[in-house]
């Protein structure tokens, strides 16, 4: 659905703008001013008799559209196109090669177990599921991890990786007024809607590099280290959304040196545990370095792609704090915060997940799909990239194709050209050149390639 | 990060507003000021002895204690409904009586899957979920929700006046709404009826919506204070928002009749307020979905473009699931396109879109006429039993000569009961009779079985039969002795939180 569209996906920053900064200086309908009168009531006056009789406009009037989706806009496009050779890599969602959705084995599975154990559907607690919670965290710290022992992780199941960040985002701004959360130019849309909606503010630091097509490593250290002492930096665990440019192992050294030198507190959002490279653990190894360390992290994860479990928004927020106690204070507070937007959360997803993940038969099997999933990735990859190296004659250096990693790529097309791409080769894509590698399929690589190639240096 | 050197004084300006709480006089007992100041005196010395200890502990067995970045992070307040099972289920004993949680149970206290359910969950299986399905799917929800508040051959459906989007049960649906109310009008209140749901408050405090309130419950009749809700409703701000509860009244359960609906109505036409209704147990007050929805009818009869929350959590007992319906009724259609692309992106930033798993299955079973109609009966079994529950319990409340009135008990409907028990009455419930419920007296009737009543009566006359007047007198040593019960039996948690500010 879109929502889950625009979930998956990155889109280009749309700033949801208050009502007052769209109308400013326009005479505001819907508020009731003393001094204005209301537009609402109009007085009638019969004889010495006034009585006040509603009018039939609405309390809504004022009401202006919010801004729309861009990757709805690309899959609708996308849908209204009958020419036989388009492609829609605008899609965040996994593909098999033959461009169907794909239900993981192992979710079937342990959605068959739950209708046959035949559960009752109780409320969970504001918490969530409590298997969910235990195989979450140690999923993704390790089981045997120190900060899991000393129980000083404080995990709350979320509404997949967006109703995490959300509690998250709440949490900052109840404890933390006014502290900013740094996000990477360009990161996944919804980031940026997330902190505005819930009055945190923000900056971004420099992430890509144009020119390099690669990460612009000495920019994001300039601007973490220029940021105010005592901001939230909200890193990509793995498989960076949109890019798809990771830090190598060294470069998240210097990252963690930076942070810890400025206090600056590390906010990963890991939606892709297992998806990147194939491995769960592999993938974690960013945040398990920082919390190695000793660091407070805060870590929303996310198993809508590497579980398919996209439409059953399954996802957790986890806060690795210094002591149990902290932790145990700080579960109270996201308790808190969570219990007014919904109450508890949702019960299937979590039961699917902790199914899975503790069933050690049910857990091999998913590592396995995991590894075919990220594997068909990979394999695309290369295709890409042999066919664009072997048409393309100019000596371009087409290498990020295998560089970058997850789901997306950032080819470097700028929008005139992934206008061209659109139009003329019918490959609809998001306009900041993002293409999805989940939407592509062997089959279809040389046919990019090629529109890619004349793109490039045909449109400027 | 660094470890701050360790001021031993520096707990003092937490602390001492702390022991001036802890020695509160007792009313009832003369004031010995020389003890107090003697007790005060020792205080300070536990806590400096044992901060000082308690660093030595810590810098001998335990890594350096850092200072954390929550350290000023302190506990939240338990959710009061919450807390009630916690404690019940801490408790040990057998015989032990959860009436605090407004979930349904069946006679033999069992928590219920309705079959229709059942049956919806087998043919939806991990089926593949495409981003269009999802949204036709999502669509169709709303469009059934609609039809089931507003009724499916009202004007409002048919001329299609209704938008709306999925949400996650009654609670998300109030929060969108909240949020979306601050939007756009964002110097406007919400009035809510006094008592009302525990969560209310927070969920339009937390979008920042000032709330406030208007008569509602009348502790006197047990029944409805309608003459102070109209002078309320006249005397609130032209074009207010109101949150109104249009069947079982939650916690009183109590409701006004058709005749007062009207009235509210046609004031709130004039006032040209905005009523915006909680629907949370549709077809669970007498059984019959239509009669429920009574309320709004009789607003929408009067032409009011109101707002609703749907929750499907009682009716289709699928309270873990997390599935409801936010509406809102407009005029005009290019009205309609905004609303909803402005509700859309509240939720996006929040949870994106409810499970697919819940809608699904509310779609299933309310499109079909066959199953909806199997449902229906399976709604009425359940609100007849809370009836016959309601009855049977004041039968025997009555042939204990209890001395009180009980007539509420079958006045009010349906879910919960508010029993009129004071805190010390439901403290002392839970301690020698272990039986839970909330401070306010609220009784889940649903907890209620024929094998419990007769002991739940019993338990109730036992409480209240005795003087009542000195126990009013004490409810400050009450509410204390509230609190000690919630630290003992739901762990240690708030008193080592407590501790743990203190080091500071």
């Amino acid at each position: 659905m879109a929502s889950t569209l625009l979930s998956l996906a990155s889109a280009t920053p749309s700033a949801s703008l208050s009502f007052h900064e769209i109308n400013k200086g326009k005479l505001n309908l819907g508020c009731i001013n003393k001094e204005k009168p209301n537009p609402f009531i109009k007085a009638k006056s019969f004889g010495r008799v006034s009585m006040v009789v509603a009018s039939n406009v609405s309390h809504f009037e004022g009401i202006t559209m919010a801004p729309p989706d861009p990757i709805l806009g690309v899959s609708e496009a996308f849908k209204a196109d009958d020419h036989e050779l388009k492609l829609n890599l605008g899609v965040g969602a996994y593909r098999t090669e033959e461009l169907q959705p794909y239900v993981l084995d192992v979710v079937k599975k342990a959605d068959k177990l739950l209708l046959e154990k035949g559960e009752n559907l109780e409320y969970l607690p504001i918490e969530g599921l409590a298997a969910f919670n235990k195989v979450t965290a140690e999923l993704l710290f390790g089981a045997d991890n120190p900060v899991i022992k000393q129980q000083r992780v404080a995990t709350v199941q979320g509404l997949s990786g967006t109703g995490s960040l959300r509690l998250a985002a709440a949490l900052i701004e109840r404890y933390f007024p006014g502290a900013k959360v740094l996000i990477s130019s360009p990161t996944w849309g919804n980031h940026k809607n997330i902190f505005n909606d819930a009055r945190v503010p923000w900056s971004e630091y420099r992430y890509y590099d144009p020119k390099t097509v690669g990460l612009d490593f000495e920019g994001m250290i300039a601007d973490i280290k220029a940021a105010p002492e005592g901001s939230f930096i909200l890193l990509h665990g793995c498989a960076h959304n949109p890019t798809g440019i990771d830090p190598t192992p060294e470069q998240w050294g210097v990252i963690a040196d930076v942070i810890q030198e400025k206090n600056h507190i590390p906010f990963f959002d890991i939606a892709y545990q297992g998806f990147a490279s194939g491995s769960l653990d592999t993938d974690a190894a960013s945040v398990r370095m920082f919390v190695a360390r000793g660091m407070e992290v805060i870590a929303a994860q996310s198993y809508s792609k590497n579980l398919g479990l996209y439409a059953e928004r399954i996802g957790a927020i986890n806060v690795v704090c210094s002591s149990p106690e902290a932790a145990a204070r700080v579960k109270s507070q996201l308790k808190r915060i969570a219990r007014p937007m919904y109450s508890n959360p949702p019960v299937h997803g979590a039961r699917i997940v902790a199914n899975i993940v503790g069933d050690s038969a049910l857990f091999k099997e998913w590592n396995a799909e995991m590894e075919m999933m990220a594997g068909r990735i990979k394999n695309v990859r290369h295709k890409l990239f042999d066919s664009l190296s072997s048409k393309d004659k100019s000596g371009k250096d087409w290498s990020f194709v295998l560089k970058q990693i997850g789901m997306f790529s950032f080819t470097g097309l700028n929008k005139a050209q992934c206008d061209n791409m659109t139009n003329k080769w019918h490959v609809y894509m998001t306009k900041d050149g993002r293409i999805s590698l989940a939407g592509l399929s062997l089959a279809k690589c040389e046919y990019l390639a090629d529109a890619i190639i004349d793109s490039y240096h045909n449109v400027s | 990060m660094e470890d701050e050197p360790h001021h031993c004084f520096s707990f003092l300006p937490t602390f001492l507003p702390l022991h001036i709480l802890i020695y509160t006089p007792n009313p009832v007992l003369p004031e010995h000021s020389r003890t107090k100041s003697a007790a005060v005196f020792f205080h300070i010395l536990t806590m400096i002895i044992s901060r000082f200890l308690r660093r030595g502990i810590l810098t001998s067995t335990s890594p350096t204690r850092r200072r954390s970045w929550w350290d000023h992070v302190t506990p939240a307040l338990k959710d009061p409904i919450n807390a009630v099972t916690d404690a019940f289920l801490a408790d040990p004993c057998p015989y032990k009586i959860n009436l605090g949680v407004g979930a349904y149970r069946d006679d033999k206290g069992k928590p219920v899957v309705l079959q229709r359910v059942r049956e919806a969950e087998g043919k939806i299986g991990a089926t593949n979920f495409l981003e269009s399905t999802s949204t036709a799917i999502s669509s169709k929800l709303v469009e059934e929700s609609a039809k089931l508040i507003y009724r499916e051959d009202s004007d409002v459906i048919k001329e299609r006046r209704f938008i709306g989007i999925p949400a996650l049960s009654g609670t998300s649906a109030c929060c969108i709404f909240a949020e979306f109310q601050k939007r756009f009008y964002p110097d406007s209140t919400i009035y809510f009826p006094d008592p009302t749901w525990s969560s209310h408050r927070n969920i339009w405090g937390d979008a920042h919506v000032p709330g406030r309130t208007f008569h509602y419950y009348h502790p006197d009749s047990k029944g409805l204070n309608f003459v102070a809700l109209i002078d309320d409703v006249k005397n609130a701000p032209d074009g207010s928002f109101f949150l109104l509860h249009p069947c079982a009244h939650n916690p009183t359960g109590v409701d006004p009749t058709d005749e007062q609906w009207r009235e509210i109505s046609s004031l709130f036409k004039v006032k040209n307020h905005f009523p915006f209704f909680d629907v949370a147990y549709q077809g669970f007050a007498s059984g019959d979905v239509e009669r429920d929805a009574q309320a709004i009818r009789i607003f929408l009869e009067d032409g009011h473009s109101i707002g609703c929350a749907q929750s499907f959590a009682k009716n289709l007992g699928l309270y873990g699931h997390r599935v409801g319906c936010l509406s809102i009724l407009y005029n005009d259609k290019i009205q309609a396109v905004v609303i909803k692309s402005q509700l859309k992106q509240i939720s996006n930033t929040m949870y994106g879109s409810p499970p697919i798993h819940s809608i699904s299955l509310v779609s299933k079973i309310l499109s079909n006429p066959n199953i909806k109609a199997l449902w229906l009966k399976e709604v009425k079994v359940m609100a007849t039993r809370i009836q016959i529950m309601r009855a049977t319990l004041r039968e025997a409340l009555e042939r204990l000569r209890s001395p009180l009135n009980w007539q509420h008990i079958t006045n009010q409907v349906r879910m919960f009961c508010f029993s009129g028990l004071t805190p010390a009455e439901v403290d002392q419930l839970a301690k020698e009779f272990r039986i839970y419920m909330t401070h306010d007296g609220r009784i889940s009737m649903a907890g209620v079985t024929t094998k419990n009543v007769d002991y739940v009566a019993r338990a109730i006359h036992e409480v209240t039969a005795s003087d009542r007047d000195t126990k009013i007198l004490h409810n400050i040593g009450a509410y204390k002795v509230n609190t000690d019960i919630c630290s003992t039996s739901l762990g240690t948690n708030k008193t080592r939180a407590r501790g743990m500010n203190l080091a500071l």
